[in-house]
């Protein structure tokens, strides 16, 4: 890979000056904060000034019995947005490969959400999800299956959020398995049709090669579910109290307060944390895909 | 000569000054979005700029609680301030770094018109950098007269007669307690509108607290706060859907008499009297209550203030200083009263209090005349961990006990005082 | 008889998806037009009903014109930032990723590995607020634009560069022949073969740009420079209580969206399967 063997002349067809631009401004305004935050993670900073007090931010961090729910509800949050949608939106896929008249509708409905504000959807789904008088709850109580405090209940507000998460989120995750399933060359449905039934079509031909595609969908939603943030601070803030916090929304926290030393060491945990969890998935999930990058 | 050559000098920049006066200069001013606050701004601005047609104020606004914090901290920081701003006293002030990023105002003839138990909370050694903007507060519980008076209760006056009270009213079926946990902020009065209660059992708390002697967990008059909180969730105070709602529905509730106590400020009641000014008059206030009937007084907030920041100069710093001017002036009282209904006593000097004012204004005004008041704790110590109001929706929705809380609070306030340096942490 | 069965399943099939994804697609967002066109107590009640009195038009014209008609400054400085962002990202990432599909050297390595990072690790805000202070960007629409390109040159090059694989060497090769410059191969021959992949680039990042609230927040403070969402976010709580115009409001910043997506909805689909699955 290294040695390439194509002639100069056709090297210089793809001069390596077409990187500068772009590793410029993201070296300059990705790669330098993200490198200072280690140095000012372990700094006292008002912005003013920053006096080295090495590993204490991480020493209070730790300590800090916010961060262990902040951790766990990260966790809990990736991962079930992450599984929600690769369970909800491989049927629908299939449902929208089928020979449905108004698929090709149904597919821009179903990923309309992807493109609204985060912001707007937060707000329509705090007053849907309102406990008295919401239109959900409203219809759950006329078909007699309860009406739970969605975002009020603290076992249960992280969910809800995670919930919404998936309704906003399931028409990329549905997109990418409808392409997985429509880059299947015909010859397997055949093959699959003359050997039996629908059964035989999903669990053998469907399942396993749309296994990229699972694969994206699950990778793309774990990395947004680790970082998440607008959804959970636009519908509960954390709250109530720290039962939905993230690590995203302890770090904006300790920001708010002004704490900026100790924001930054959270930052930076989260970094470590990211890669730690991703990258390890990243080569289990698709070690040929990475390979070629 | 020299000392002459400086009077001519002086002279001169005083004209420069005066004739820079002239020339219209438009400032900016940066204000908290509650209603309260923007309908006081508005009526100080009008008010002002009717007698200096050559300057213009316009308001903008900021979100209030942790987020307004930030804004504030962060525009500081990077000198991005507004000409003027309005932002708590106390503790939160500061946080703002005041030395270094405010004017100091302690040379300014208006400073003369401040009530002097105002100028501590905004100030940092002689540097004084606020003016009091509005009314100061009280901090206890709100309450609906109409249904004490169906349900022929009395104003309670230790925690165990208001338990009884709200127990006569759980069996009413009305909601004893209005908790607005969906604006987190609110969630702290119990714990900071106790402070009178706190000071009168161990006297000198604050100043053991500040330097880093007292704590919360380990006294028990402080822990109180936060036990109240607790037995308010097991107890079922709470109103239904108390964990998401917010401030301003909730006032509805409070005026309507669907619940009966709120612990809140009276800075509310301005809220109350602009949406409900049928009802206003049935809303009262008390002292939050303690362990004894004889210590029994209210909290106090102080007003707000209105800062310039450093980065303020030249003419508009004149205007701007004009303007404060203005604002700590029995005119300017005026011109507040014409249009806000005021939620507690002044601090200007000579400022007097309408005839007419609101019930619970007439209780607060009561512990503050028979001397049965003492200040909130963010006004006697310059710490206020930031996280009190999550710690408190915790206990208050059963999610940690009042003992976690206090221990965590005290682990916040410290990182509070480390950042601002203070000796002793 | 067997067709006629079939059409008939099918009907059903049909009409059997739509009721239920619409139900749980579409019925917010007529919420959220129903609620905008009420009354202010009207819609407190938070009902799922048509408003006793449209007050549609009333309502988003009182949104526009609240507090000196900042939703128009709002819209034109999301324009600009979103805009700016779109152009300098398609420029930059397009040429990493055809000089990184067609030379798989260390370089190509080295800048993958910074590209994944890029994807994963979240922003280190304080620190670049920090730096656009100390380079005089802070505050303004440039340090803005600047920081969302940085955040979303990794997305977009990655898609591309994807995308640039399906291109085949020859048609470039032949270029060569013919005595191209590496930017008139660039120009002339890659920018408009990408195009596919370049619509996908453009409207996914200016979705993301234009709905993108903390970063404006932190990074361009200040009344002249507020942005769309940064509109929203402050009226959460102005309007706490005024659900008609909160919602009115949710409504207009769902415009724009709306009209990207009935334009482009065949572009953004075709474009981000065939950016994001590689064969």
């Amino acid at each position: 890979m290294n040695h390439d063997l194509r002639p100069k002349s056709v090297l210089r067809t793809y001069p390596h000056w077409f990187y500068l631009p772009a590793a410029i401004v993201f070296g300059v305004f990705f790669l330098v904060p993200t490198l200072a935050a280690f140095y000012f993670s372990m700094t006292r900073w008002t912005l003013f000034d920053a006096t080295y007090i090495g590993f204490d931010n991480y020493v209070r961090f730790f300590q800090d019995p916010q961060l262990t729910a902040g951790l766990r509800n990260t966790a809990i949050y990736a991962v079930m947005t992450s599984g929600l949608k690769v369970i909800i939106s491989l049927p629908l896929a299939i449902l929208l490969t089928s020979r449905l008249h108004l698929k090709s509708l149904l597919r821009g409905i179903i990923f309309f959400p992807v493109l609204v504000s985060t912001v707007a959807v937060g707000i329509t789904f705090s007053v849907l999800m309102q406990p008295s008088q919401g239109l959900i709850n409203t219809v759950l109580r006329a078909l007699s299956l309860g009406a739970p405090d969605w975002l009020g209940n603290p076992s249960l507000a992280l969910i809800s959020v995670a919930l919404v998460d998936v309704w906003k989120g399931l028409g990329i995750a549905t997109v990418l398995f409808i392409s997985g399933i429509l880059s299947i060359p015909n010859d397997y449905f055949e093959a699959a049709r003359l050997e039996g039934g629908a059964w035989v079509k999903f669990r053998y031909v469907i399942l396993p090669l749309s296994r990229n595609a699972a694969f994206t969908v699950i990778l793309l939603s774990f990395i947004g579910g680790l970082r998440t943030f607008d959804l959970i601070w636009t519908m509960t803030r954390g709250g109530p109290g720290f039962a939905s916090d993230v690590l995203t929304s302890v770090i904006f926290k300790q920001y708010q307060a002004g704490f900026y030393g100790l924001s930054t060491a959270g930052n930076v945990i989260l970094f470590i944390l990211v890669t730690i969890i991703v990258y390890p998935l990243m080569r289990f999930f698709n070690r040929r895909e990475l390979e070629e990058l | 000569m020299k000392r002459l050559a400086l009077f001519v000098v002086l002279l001169m920049a005083l004209s420069i000054s005066a004739v820079s006066a002239q020339e219209s200069v438009s400032l900016t001013y940066l204000v908290d979005e509650s209603q309260n606050s923007q309908d006081t701004a508005q009526a100080l601005i009008d008010a002002f700029v009717a007698q200096n047609p050559n300057i213009s104020i316009t308001i903008e606004s900021r979100p209030g609680g942790t987020e307004g914090d930030n804004i504030v901290k962060t525009r500081l920081a990077t000198d991005d301030m507004t000409d003027i701003f309005f932002y708590n006293s106390g503790s939160l002030l500061q946080a703002l770094n005041p030395a270094q990023t405010l004017v100091d105002l302690s040379d300014q003839p208006f400073i003369d018109n401040i009530v002097a138990s105002f100028l501590p909370t905004v100030s940092q050694g002689d540097a004084i950098f606020g003016v009091p903007t509005g009314t100061g507060m009280g901090g206890g519980i709100l309450y609906n007269k109409r249904v004490y008076e169906e349900l022929g209760l009395s104003v309670p006056l230790t925690w165990e007669e208001f338990a009884a009270n709200n127990a006569a009213l759980l069996e009413a079926g009305i909601s004893p307690v209005l908790a607005t946990f969906g604006d987190t902020w609110t969630a702290q009065l119990f714990v900071l509108a106790d402070y009178y209660n706190v000071e009168q059992a161990v006297p000198g708390f604050a100043d053991a607290y500040t330097a880093n002697e007292a704590k919360y967990v380990t006294t028990p008059a402080a822990l109180a706060g936060f036990q109240y909180l607790q037995q308010g969730f097991e107890e079922s105070w709470w109103q239904p859907d108390f964990a998401t709602t917010r401030f301003e529905p909730g006032l509805e509730l409070l005026a309507n008499g669907e619940v009966a106590h709120y612990p809140m400020l009276t800075f509310a009641l301005s809220t109350i009297a602009e949406n409900f000014p049928d009802q206003v008059n049935d809303i009262g206030f008390f002292a939050q209550p303690g362990t004894s009937a004889e210590a029994n007084g209210a909290t106090i907030w102080m007003p707000a203030g209105t800062y310039i920041p450093q980065t303020t100069t030249g003419a508009r710093l004149d205007a701007a200083l004009q303007f404060l001017g203005f604002i700590a002036s029995v005119e300017g009282v005026d011109a507040i009263n014409a249009q806000v209904v005021p939620n507690g006593p002044y601090l200007i000097v000579g400022s007097i209090l309408p005839d007419d004012v609101l019930p619970a204004v007439s209780d607060l005004a009561a512990y503050i005349d028979s001397g049965m008041s003492y200040p909130a704790l963010e006004f006697v110590s310059p710490i206020k961990g930031p996280n009190l109001e999550q710690l408190c929706v915790a206990v208050g929705t059963g999610q940690m006990t009042p003992e976690e809380a206090a221990a965590n609070y005290d682990l916040d306030v410290e990182r509070q005082a480390q950042q601002l340096g203070l000796p002793g942490w | 008889m067997t067709t006629i069965r079939k059409f008939i399943a099918g009907f059903w099939l049909d009409a059997v998806s739509l009721l239920v994804i619409s139900a749980i697609f579409v019925v917010p967002f007529i919420f959220i037009v129903l609620t905008a066109a009420k009354t202010g107590p009207e819609a407190a009640q938070f009902e799922f009903s048509p408003p006793s009195q449209f007050l549609l038009l009333e309502n988003i014209s009182a949104v526009l014109e609240f507090g000196d008609r900042r939703m128009f400054l709002a819209m034109w400085n999301s324009l600009i930032i979103t805009v700016g962002s779109i152009t300098l990202i398609v420029l930059l990432s397009s040429a990493v990723a055809f000089v990184m599909q067609r030379r798989k050297d260390r370089m190509a390595s080295l800048a993958s590995s910074i590209i994944l990072a890029g994807l994963i690790i979240p922003p280190a805000v304080v620190p670049t607020i920090f730096l656009l202070q100390e380079i005089g960007l802070y505050r303004t629409l440039l340090g803005l634009i600047m920081v969302q390109v940085a955040f979303t040159l990794p997305f977009a090059t990655i898609t591309l560069r994807a995308f640039m694989a399906s291109i085949p060497r020859e048609i470039d090769e032949a270029a060569i022949i013919d005595g191209a410059s590496p930017l008139q191969v660039y120009f002339r021959v890659i920018l408009p073969l990408l195009r596919p992949a370049i619509i996908t680039v453009i409207v996914v990042s200016s979705v993301t740009i234009y709905n993108d609230f903390t970063g404006p927040l932190y990074f361009l403070p200040g009344r002249e420079n507020v942005t769309v969402q940064l509109t929203m976010y402050s009226y959460i709580s102005q309007f706490s209580s005024q659900w008609h115009l909160l919602f009115a409001n949710v409504l207009v910043i769902t415009i724009p969206p709306l009209i990207m997506f009935m334009f482009f909805q065949r572009q953004i689909v075709a474009g981000l399967t065939s950016g994001a699955i590689k064969g």
